[in-house]
């Protein structure tokens, strides 16, 4: 929970007039307050069409304590003429006390399409030197981010926003070579990716590893890049070789070369599933033995079935993390470094036909 | 940009090439069986931290949680008490369908911890979980009672087989206190080693679960700023508080048993002086980080009798004034034996003799109803050798301090002296600040949430070995037997004060105690 503790705005300003109004603003709220202290921890900059902005800030209004500790939003109206300006600090009302309360910064700024030749001069001077800086722009505008990426060392995308799952995963490919990718469609993967490492991880399964035969993913009709992106990770992690992957119905079906053998891929179409992300996951292996894993209430519905036949069913408990878990969980992203997206990407280009 | 990754490939067969990127590292399949399971422990820290692992999907992909206790009771009101518990004590508000999940996985077996049935009948209660899966799970018993039961139970454990299971790993975690003096720890440790082996134990010290023991770590051994300063040459003295502002509430009962000596600074404490003294370890595994804070212990000189009374200061807090309220004394608490000698602060001037800090004193200090609620380690650089400024007009030029804060507000502050502005070169001290909290977007974990998740894992770098509780006891036993032998009454501080007099007669030359 958050209270905005000062604001500023003006109308037909200047980037260094807002840069120097949210130093004043944080000046004072610190001689006001002494135990309220700016975070210093991520710069966000988002680029976003103002029709939508409303949309956007509720969204990043769930992120919570993932919040970057400075956000830019640069708000988008293409026949607007002026530049206008609003900063707002807040900061958490719950504390203990004796405890400090961090601050929080968002600068707006109202822009139109006269300023974006100027857009690095604009939005330079708004973020916090020697902090890492994620860009954000989730209304497209590639050609802003192209332009922005000067001064983001990590790039927020999200794959299935994309209509098509080539265009999305050839851009995060070439994302990849001037910013550290954070992918929406990944981190939805990741609950999914820790189970099935956990799954095979005890001594006694993990030589089922090099025997899995099929692997089967349902995803949300809308999220097709992240099964493929699921299936890529388990391919680029496991040494096998994607091929192109056809369309039947509703699946997308193929195979991967590992070693010696083959490993049957299918991502299949979940229409019931309410939810951007995955349904489930089947794993085979050659000597019969499966495991499946599926939402459900309070957690995961496993199913394990032994090759003579024995099945076992039980519930891994976890909460889902929602649609605004999963922005915070990018925007916390931005500060690590998954070495394993970017095979898994490349994988599962390897399976666009 | 990409950061490169090991090459993936099956050719290490003792390795899982799923996990490389991933944050939260797999945990084996594993049935909990707490012992003292309707204990305070158990409900306010290992209940809801058991919620909120599997809130966060970080439980094993099976997880059985058994509570033992004395009481006759059903597995459905042992399931009612958890959900209480952890409604009431969670950090977070529990989710219905994830707490049901977990709670689904709840059993109860009742008896006292002498009781050979109870085994019996705990053994059938996980033998059935691993019919359910079809396999043998890992077993963790978690020994949260009073330690006067421990014995028995690890003893029973034996007897009945529960020590080992074939295919699966068996784990013991003993909560603290491990002992009350070095021969009780000694033979708790032979009992337990008896039973089990050293690698199958975790002796719980929830201080070193906690984020900000781990971050000391790292400022020591990842910033290379610090380390050719770290040692006699250049630090003149080190100084460990962590005061509390309120008075015992109502653990009496313990606390009177115990003292502040047993309670905070024989554990608690000296693994914090060990983090700053340690040499740093070849690697951070539980084996090389034990072993080098083992040494450290090693080096602090055995107190001798004749020595105690210049080294260690202990008193008891006076009626006085506490948060703007007027706070009883100690022997005026519910619940205190009239004429208690328990200390409710204890001070301490120990030596680290070795050739890093040969020379320098390290100050303990921990009390009950202080000015302020407080844990830091200042650590006091030499003075500069020549003055050229005069120190005239002025708070004059100190020797830096590094401050590591660990609570309320983790941080770490350097004072350094600056010129006030003016015509005059007139110098006074100012601090340079660093907060974690800015710093960071996450949430710590409860240290019970670590530390569980952890001993599942087998990983013991975060726990007390056997020889490191036994040397921890070595340095506080000598003390401990010569207050046991003095009678009272205790030196006296008033409630809401900064400590006895007493405690200025622990520092050396011009050493100070910094404020509370």
């Amino acid at each position: 929970m958050s209270t905005t503790d000062a604001v500023w705005s003006a109308q037909g300003t200047t980037p260094d007039a807002i840069e120097a109004a949210l130093r004043q603003l944080l000046v004072e709220v610190h001689a006001e307050d002494d135990s309220l202290v700016p975070a210093r921890v991520l710069n966000m900059i988002a680029f976003v069409d103002r029709e939508w902005s409303g949309e956007i800030a509720n969204r990043l209004s769930g992120v919570g304590r993932y919040h970057a500790s400075r956000m830019v939003v640069l708000s988008y109206e293409p026949g607007r003429e002026r530049l206008d300006a609003r900063v707002m600090i807040s900061a958490d009302s719950d504390r203990a006390p004796g405890e400090i309360a961090l601050l929080r910064e968002t600068v707006v700024v109202e822009l139109g399409r006269q300023h974006l030749d100027d857009l690095l001069t604009i939005a330079d001077p708004l973020v916090v030197t020697d902090l890492p800086t994620l860009l954000w722009s989730p209304h497209g505008h590639q050609e802003v981010v192209a332009e922005l990426l000067a001064l983001a060392q990590a790039v927020l995308v999200d794959s299935v926003d994309e209509p098509a799952a080539s265009d999305a995963l050839d851009r995060a490919w070439s994302l990849k070579e001037q910013a550290y990718v954070v992918d929406l469609a990944w981190l939805r993967s990741t609950p999914w990716r820790e189970r099935v490492a956990s799954s095979f991880d005890p001594p006694r399964r993990r030589e089922d590893l090099r025997a899995i035969t099929s692997v089967t993913v349902r995803h949300h009709p809308a999220s097709t890049v992240t099964a493929m992106l699921f299936a890529g990770w388990l391919a680029s992690r496991l040494g096998w070789r994607t091929g192109p992957l056809s369309s039947h119905g509703d699946a997308l079906s193929g195979s991967a070369a590992a070693g010696d053998g083959e490993v049957r891929l299918c991502l299949q179409s979940a229409p019931e599933l309410q939810v951007r992300g995955l349904e489930g996951v089947t794993i085979e292996t050659a000597s019969g033995r499966s495991m499946s894993l599926d939402r459900g209430s309070g957690g995961l519905r496993a199913i394990s079935r032994e090759a003579g036949g024995e099945e076992h069913r039980w519930t891994i408990p976890g909460a889902s993390r929602g649609e605004t878990g999963v922005l915070g969980e990018g925007i916390r992203q931005a500060l690590l470094r998954d070495p394993t997206y970017v095979p898994a990407v490349g994988a599962a280009r390897a399976m666009l036909a | 940009m990409a950061t490169p990754v090991a090459q993936p490939g099956l050719q290490a067969e003792s390795e899982n090439p799923l996990t490389a990127g991933l944050e939260r590292m797999p945990v084996a399949p594993t049935s909990l069986v707490i012992f003292g399971a309707t204990g305070d422990l158990a409900r306010r820290k290992l209940l809801p931290a058991l919620y909120n692992l599997a809130h966060e999907g970080a439980l094993p992909e099976r997880f059985h949680l058994v509570g033992v206790s004395r009481k006759e009771k059903e597995h459905g009101d042992y399931r009612a008490e958890c959900e209480q518990a952890i409604r009431r004590f969670s950090r977070r508000t529990p989710d219905e369908a994830v707490l049901k999940s977990l709670l689904d996985n709840v059993k109860y077996v009742p008896g006292t911890f002498d009781d050979e049935g109870v085994y019996s009948h705990l053994c059938s209660v996980l033998d059935g979980f691993e019919a359910d899966a079809g396999e043998p799970l890992n077993r963790a018993f978690y020994l949260s009672t009073a330690p006067g039961f421990f014995p028995v139970i690890v003893e029973r454990l034996g007897t009945s087989g529960l020590n080992a299971h074939e295919g699966a790993q068996v784990r013991l975690i003993i909560e603290k206190p491990f002992g009350t003096t070095l021969q009780e720890a000694r033979e708790l440790n032979r009992a337990v080693l008896s039973i089990f082996d050293e690698a199958q134990i975790f002796r719980i010290d929830h201080y070193l679960g906690k984020e900000t023991v781990q971050n000391m770590m790292a400022f020591r051994f990842a910033n290379g700023m610090f380390e050719p300063l770290w040692n006699r040459n250049y630090i003149d003295s080190v100084q460990i508080t962590a005061s509390e502002d309120l008075g015992i509430g109502s653990r009496a009962d313990y606390y009177d048993s115990s003292g502040a000596l047993r309670d905070l600074i024989q554990n608690h404490m000296l693994q914090l002086l060990c983090h700053v003294a340690m040499e740093p370890p070849v690697s951070f595994t539980a084996e090389e980080v034990r072993n080098e804070k083992v040494k450290v212990l090693q080096a602090i000189p055995q107190p001798q009798a004749a020595d105690i009374p210049g080294m260690a200061v202990r008193a008891q807090y006076g009626p006085g004034q506490a948060g703007g309220e007027n706070a009883p004394g100690y022997l005026q608490e519910e619940g205190v034996p009239e004429g208690s000698i328990t200390e409710t602060y204890a001070a301490l001037r120990l030596e680290v003799d070795n050739w890093r800090w040969a020379g320098v004193p390290f100050y303990l200090r921990t009390g009950k109803r202080l000015a302020r609620k407080v844990t830091e380690i200042a650590v006091t650089l030499k003075p500069v050798p020549h003055l050229a400024f005069s120190q005239e007009g002025s708070l004059g030029v100190q020797p830096n301090q590094l401050v590591l804060t660990l609570q309320p507000n983790e941080g770490v502050s350097l004072s350094l002296g600056a010129k006030i502005p003016g015509t005059r070169m007139i110098i006074r001290p100012v601090n340079m600040e660093f907060l974690y909290g800015t710093a960071f977007l996450s949430q710590s974990p409860e240290a019970y949430e670590r530390l569980i998740t952890d001993a599942m894992r087998g990983d013991a770098t975060l726990f007390t070995r056997n020889d490191e509780v036994e040397a921890q006891w070595r340095v506080c036993d000598p003390i401990v037997s010569a207050w046991e032998q003095t009678p009272g009454p205790l030196p006296s501080y008033p409630a809401g004060s900064q400590g006895p007099r007493e405690a200025q007669d622990l520092l050396r030359g011009e050493d100070r105690w910094r404020a509370i």
